[in-house]
């Protein structure tokens, strides 16, 4: 009986020692971080603007009133918002980005947040964009509730109710992902695409299908345009110092 | 008799919960309340009923009808405990209370996680065997079953093959119901859009997982359907005149017929929330009336002073069962 205690009572010790650290220390990356020089800000005298325009091609599905019946305080007609096409086939609501290319750069995150607002029974906006780090205010502005659910795959999953008109809380995204559906549960109808970078070079298209990407130091880039039903096109553009390339221009098709 | 008239009571409530559930997973509420045991922050019973609006209409609805289910369910189980003489009855009760506590927790851990799968069909899974438990006490607890449904001295049914066919065909009801839970979970009601074919075809020709899903949710009809024409047919051919048998497979082939109408037509109406409820709720009541078949045709098993009517291996025309009933009876 005694040599089985006195068994149980080493491999306890063993596992002690073993679970406190007694074992060789692995090499984090955070020391080896730590040595090597950080990397060097964006120099603000070279940086280049890359702007251009977004076009559908084809007869998108026409925007339909959606039934908001079910909820007595959506009071405002509320239209679907997937294909939001203007003049001459301007496509809204691309996310458009830099996917490749960019440089080992400090880039600070902003603290300011940035919001999305639940107004009229809709998210708007309906496509964003946010640094990983930076704080995402989610706003209720309806005299009515409302659930944020985020339906991410890189990053965790979340789903808040906000009952009462005025409420706000903040988000913060840990990992890259381009894009993060948003909807809400109550108001079937309601959704909205966060697209999370760790860089802050992103727009997205306005009313005539534009954008501008700023600040961006010299070099060749892949830009991905992305929009939540046709999908995703890239291109690669080059860019100087001080440059400003106005043509890049995506066509979707339906 | 008035805990046979509670107990239905408490079985047609978990009717009415697995209906108000499958409601919640048609229109796609079941995150519309984010938070659980609370709603928004207010206890349960306290929502403000003005705000039960959009999606959260379904998923408080089903939570309150959830609680009051349970809260019935405690009381039944209390209720055979003081008052049930089988000490397996009153074992039911319990298994009913867990299960319907379990179930509770399990809803909650739903919407906590977010609906992962395999915690929604288990969930959805759960609630058959609540109403299997809560409609078995009925049974047990009425008046016919105490009698051993031989009021006219011919004592309950001894056939065999009728138990195994009766046990079968449940066991496969219920099988086909897990399947259209993991169906109706991994959103794979529409993979394929078109009925009775499959894309145009009798088998589908490309594959997927939700079109594997879907495509042997259909076997499982075929499967079911056979077994229940096969149960129902041998009580039409051997017991027609054992109203306790031929009454729940009367119900039994109109349910089944009832339940492929509307499988039918939540696929073509692109799964349309109240069709596609009802298709939920009749499935239920296609397993417990099987169910309820089974246990009939297993009453003898059960003792309690029952005389049996054996029923010879071979088959009889319709015009010997009566002899058959009244030798039956004189033994």
């Amino acid at each position: 009986m005694d040599r089985i205690y006195s068994t149980c009572i080493a491999a306890l010790v063993a596992a002690l020692v073993i679970g406190c650290g007694g074992g060789q220390k692995p090499t984090t990356d955070t020391a080896q971080t730590a040595q090597a020089p950080p990397p060097p800000p964006i120099d603000p005298t070279t940086v280049a603007t890359i702007s251009g325009r977004i076009t559908l091609q084809g007869t998108p599905p026409k925007a339909e009133r959606i039934q908001t019946k079910s909820d007595p305080n959506c009071k405002q007609p509320v239209f679907t918002q997937s294909y939001v096409v203007g003049k001459d086939g301007a496509l809204q609501n691309v996310f458009v980005y830099v996917k490749d290319g960019l440089g080992k750069y400090t880039i600070p995150v902003p603290t300011e947040p940035v919001v999305l607002a639940q107004k009229n029974c809709t998210y708007e906006p309906h496509v964003l964009g946010i640094m990983a780090g930076q704080p995402l205010e989610l706003r209720n502005d309806d005299p009515t509730l409302h659930n944020i659910h985020a339906v991410p795959t890189a990053n965790r999953e979340f789903n808040m109710g906000q009952p009462i008109q005025g409420m706000r809380q903040t988000h913060v995204f840990s990992a890259t992902e381009v894009l993060v559906p948003f909807k809400c549960d109550v108001h079937h109808w309601m959704s909205a695409f966060v697209g999370v970078l760790d860089h802050p070079f992103y727009a997205v298209t306005n009313t005539d299908g534009t954008f501008e990407i700023k600040g961006l130091p010299p070099g060749t880039y892949t830009i991905e345009a992305v929009h939540e039903k046709l999908g995703r096109q890239t291109q690669t553009i080059t860019v100087g110092a001080k440059e400003s390339k106005t043509d890049l221009s995506f066509t979707f098709k339906v | 008799m008035i805990l046979f008239l509670f107990s239905l009571l408490v079985a047609a409530s978990t009717a009415v919960l697995i209906f108000a559930g499958g409601m919640v997973t048609s229109t796609g509420s079941g995150l519309s309340v984010p938070d659980w045991p609370n709603t928004y922050g207010w206890f349960m019973w306290t929502f403000p009923v003005e705000k039960m609006v959009g999606g959260i209409f379904y998923e408080h609805t089903h939570r309150l009808i959830a609680s009051t289910v349970g809260f019935l369910i405690l009381v039944l189980a209390v209720w055979l405990w003081r008052a049930e003489p089988r000490a397996w009855v009153r074992r039911l009760g319990y298994i009913a209370l867990a299960a319907v506590i379990t179930q509770g927790i399990l809803g909650g851990i739903t919407v906590l996680w977010y609906l992962p799968d395999p915690i929604s069909i288990a969930h959805a899974s759960l609630a058959e065997i609540v109403f299997c438990l809560t409609v078995t006490i009925a049974l047990v607890e009425s008046p016919g079953w105490k009698q051993a449904y031989s009021r006219d001295g011919r004592g309950p049914v001894d056939d065999p093959i009728l138990r195994a066919v009766a046990i079968t065909t449940t066991a496969l009801v219920y099988a086909q119901i897990l399947i259209g839970a993991t169906m109706r979970h991994t959103n794979a009601g529409l993979a394929i859009p078109d009925f009775p074919y499959a894309f145009g075809h009798l088998i589908p020709p490309h594959w997927d997982a939700k079109i594997a899903i879907h495509f042997a949710h259909r076997v499982g009809a075929l499967i079911v359907t056979t077994f229940v024409l096969a149960t129902t047919g041998h009580v039409f051919y051997h017991h027609s005149r054992r109203r306790e048998l031929v009454r729940p497979s009367l119900l039994l082939l109109a349910l089944v017929a009832l339940q492929i109408t509307l499988g039918a037509f939540t696929v073509l109406s692109g799964k349309q929330p109240l069709i596609n409820s009802l298709h939920v709720i009749t499935g239920a009541s296609v397993l417990v009336t099987s169910l309820v078949l089974t246990l009939r045709a297993h009453r003898i098993r059960f003792g309690e002073g029952a005389v049996g009517v054996r029923v010879p291996r071979e088959p009889r025309r319709p015009g010997d069962l009566r002899a058959h009933a009244s030798a039956g009876a004189r033994a």
